[in-house]
């Protein structure tokens, strides 16, 4: 057994966490506007630098819009940068969100977050980041403050990872954890500082024929991201997919790495199974419900119920064989939802699940529970209803009503 | 698309150039081309300060300017500037 570091127990918000995971993280530009409930994120982190407690170089912007583009900019330079948003704010970003991830710029974000507008509210779904699902960023979802710290610090590693080279989005639920406190324990500076490192630059082969690190350098002059036309644009996009097909790897990695330095680690680091070896019934879940569902799970188990849990750590990229093989015995499954996708078959979450179930041998029953909208509190009898569905559904041999509202006044 | 384009295994990441622009010929993204009447024309040289692209250059040697039409985009702003009319755009 490796001895892990040394740690300080801290009592922190979710977002207070996140920007102590920040400065821990020697990162060199952090441009953010803020926004409810990401808030404390940006004013904790202003304090860090008005305090002189951080060498970072802290960008006022005028929106998010700016912010995403001022984050690119510097990580283009091979700085690492940081930014935070949630909600209204994600989706001003939502166009320099694409020129990032096609920069192939790792900014690190993260993402308290939060409903969408109309009608207003500010408190918890998963509607923002959800819509910006296809924008090419990796997704992680924690479950608590404490995996708020610690995937902030491992989403260093990942995105700069030279075989990612992709931004990294960590998202927190808006006000459950974002706002509220909780212990966390909060590695010693060095100790981060070491894990994540200097951020290392890929060579690549500019116009003047020169090999030279990939950042902008007026001494070796390079052009990123300009027109890429009908003979090269899809090119470079399938290049997007393959980095992030090299972060389902990567991901497990600094999960395993991080694991020997703290101590903690996050199932595989893309899902985490809970009592699903022998499960017959099983939920999936994103962030916080999890905490909850793992209870429910208990007590389950206590009325000798073979009831399992499997959390999506990481939405893109989407642990497709993780998460065949961890389903591979259950026989139904409930998708939960925290945003809706109108007009679609289901939630986003549960398109993707049902979908890579298509091709396995197994073939269980899938259902999708939308819950939650708005920062609708669920209670554990209101997710203990959905196991009882599950077995219901195993009785009747059929699924009646695919797609479920949970906690909705019908 | 010819054979000789790389594969996306073969390019830097985020496009970046892998060949100068002067390499990139953009002409023939034209409809219209500048047609200078060399009899009206002054050699004030004002086209070749207004060309966004600098497709237009003097030739000292020559005495006269020459529109490089790897480069014209036919916008016509040559033409526009023209203190004499002496540059029309023409269906190319």
């Amino acid at each position: 057994m490796q001895s892990i570091a040394k740690q300080e127990m801290m009592a922190l918000a979710g977002d207070q966490a996140v920007a102590y995971a920040v400065k821990q993280s020697d990162v060199d530009v952090v441009a953010a506007y803020p926004i409810t409930p990401q808030t404390i994120i940006v004013e904790k982190f202003s304090e860090y630098v008005a305090n002189g407690e951080v060498e970072t170089e802290f960008v006022c912007v005028e929106s998010e819009h700016s912010a995403m583009a001022a984050s690119l900019a510097a990580s283009a330079t091979g700085a690492r940068a940081f930014t935070a948003t949630a909600s209204a704010g994600l989706a001003l970003m939502h166009e320099m969100l694409f020129v990032t991830s096609g920069c192939r710029a790792p900014v690190v974000m993260a993402v308290a977050n939060r409903a969408l507008s109309a009608p207003l509210n500010i408190h918890g779904d998963h509607s923002d980041s959800m819509a910006q699902r296809d924008s090419g960023w990796v997704q992680m979802y924690a479950e608590n403050a404490q995996e708020a710290y610690d995937s902030i610090i491992q989403a260093f590693r990942i995105a700069e990872n030279s075989g990612v080279l992709l931004p990294a989005m960590v998202g927190l639920d808006g006000f459950t954890l974002s706002h509220t406190l909780e212990n966390v324990e909060a590695l010693l500076d060095e100790d981060v500082k070491a894990f994540v490192g200097i951020r290392k630059l890929p060579n690549v082969l500019t116009h003047e024929g020169k090999n030279v690190p990939f950042r902008l350098d007026p001494a070796n002059p390079m052009t990123m991201g300009p027109i890429a036309l009908q003979n090269y644009y899809f090119e470079f996009k399938r290049q997007q997919e393959e980095a992030m097909k090299n972060a389902l790897a990567v991901i497990q990695q600094v999960n395993r790495e991080y694991a020997k330095v703290s101590g903690r680690s996050y199932g595989d680091g893309l899902v985490e199974a809970y009592h699903l070896e022998d499960a017959e019934v099983a939920a999936i879940c994103l962030g916080s419900t999890a905490g909850t569902m793992k209870t429910v799970v208990d007590e389950l188990r206590q009325d000798g119920v073979k009831a399992g849990l499997l959390r999506l750590r990481t939405f893109r990229p989407l642990p497709v064989e993780q998460i065949r093989s961890a389903l591979a015995g259950v026989k139904a499954v409930a998708v939960m939802d925290k945003s809706m996708s109108f007009g679609g078959n289901g939630g986003p979450v549960f398109h993707e699940v049902r979908h890579l179930l298509y091709d396995t041998s197994s073939h269980p029953y899938v259902v999708n529970y939308i819950y939650g909208l708005g920062g609708r509190d669920t209670s554990p009898t209101e997710l203990r209803s959905i196991y009882e569905n599950l077995q219901r559904i195993l009785q009747a041999g059929r699924v009646e009503t695919p797609i479920q509202y949970l906690g909705l006044r019908e | 698309m010819t054979n000789q384009e790389k594969t996306w295994k073969e390019i830097a990441p985020a496009g970046v150039c892998s060949k100068s622009s002067t390499q990139y010929l953009t002409g023939d993204w034209k409809t219209y081309t500048p047609v200078r009447d060399p009899a009206k024309c002054t050699r004030c040289l004002l086209c070749t300060l207004f060309c966004p692209d600098g497709a237009i250059h003097w030739r000292p040697e020559k005495g006269d300017i020459e529109f490089d039409f790897s480069f014209c985009k036919g916008c016509g702003i040559c033409a526009n500037q023209c203190p004499t009319n002496a540059i029309t755009m023409k269906l190319a």
